[in-house]
């Protein structure tokens, strides 16, 4: 008798772990972090890495290259604005909580006095007039979140977030 | 995916200059772009530029900042700018930079190439 009442206690936890088990699949949590040199050749290197990692939520193409576009811009703007194509690390994070995808990218560069000016339309600090300005207009387009914190001398950090298969 | 070094092509037509872009077009690899075409330009009569985007299939807001910055140059030489091959996410990143306004977008090269007057 105590035994059979052991073996279905048994049975009742198990059976309660394997829902809990699936209660976690359904809200699904994965993360990545990388550290790499501030060079333009990296652009093209962090935007596929970090969209290799997006595959995982099955996004559409739209949805992968959407994605690229923003990373594109945040990592570029490290590599000219915040390290003044000089030396430094930009640090990329991302993660996927069920269907949101959160994708975050800093450097310890030079940082941005005024943020909300920075993120106009067409203001760009650089002289050489091959940009364009609209860096952060792109990410805005692209993202359905783009928060920008910065400080003068302490680098920048930019964290974008967008819901996948909507 | 590949990620090796990606150039620019460029082909004379007459006083058109068609510049072949790579396929990904960003910061990296558009360093190059501004010294070739300005020597380029330095040295040949040309009033239209061409972009040919056939084998593109990215592009961020540097690309638009290297249009932004030939359209200013040829206009101010009373030439034009001109693009063709652009698919639909071309054309997308195209529009939102505020390009599609400035620059003919076009659906074959001769159409690009051949003459036409600009707006107003």
């Amino acid at each position: 008798m105590d035994r059979e009442r052991k073996e279905m206690e048994q049975v009742k936890r198990l059976g309660s772990r394997s829902e809990q088990e699936t209660e976690e699949k359904k809200i699904r949590k994965d993360w990545m972090r990388m550290e790499m040199e501030s060079c333009s050749r990296n652009e093209e290197f962090a935007r596929v890495t970090v969209a290799v990692f997006l595959s995982r939520l099955d996004p559409t193409l739209e949805e992968m290259s959407d994605v690229k576009t923003a990373v594109s811009e945040a990592v570029t703007n490290c590599v000219i604005h915040g390290y003044g194509n000089g030396e430094g690390i930009i640090y990329i994070e991302a993660m996927i909580e069920g269907q949101e995808f959160t994708v975050s990218i800093r450097d310890e560069g030079k940082g941005i006095e005024d943020v909300s000016r920075a993120m106009e339309p067409m203001f760009t600090s650089d002289t050489s007039g091959e940009r364009s300005g609209m860096g952060f207009s792109f990410m805005e387009a692209f993202m359905d979140q783009v928060e920008v914190s910065s400080e003068p001398g302490r680098g920048t950090l930019v964290t974008m977030k967008k819901k996948i298969g909507r | 995916m590949l990620m090796g070094r990606e150039l620019f092509t460029y082909e004379a037509e007459g006083q058109a200059l068609v510049i072949h872009l790579p396929r990904e077009v960003d910061h990296h690899n558009c360093i190059t772009l501004k010294y070739e075409t300005d020597l380029i330009l330095e040295e040949n009569y040309i009033n239209r530029l061409v972009f040919d985007f056939t084998g593109t299939e990215f592009m961020d807001s540097s690309g638009i900042g290297v249009l932004l910055s030939r359209y200013k140059q040829m206009e101010g030489s009373g030439g034009t700018v001109a693009v063709y091959g652009t698919g639909p996410r071309i054309s997308r990143i195209l529009k939102i930079g505020g390009i599609n306004r400035l620059v003919r977008e076009c659906r074959t090269r001769e159409e690009a190439v051949g003459s036409w007057a600009p707006k107003g």
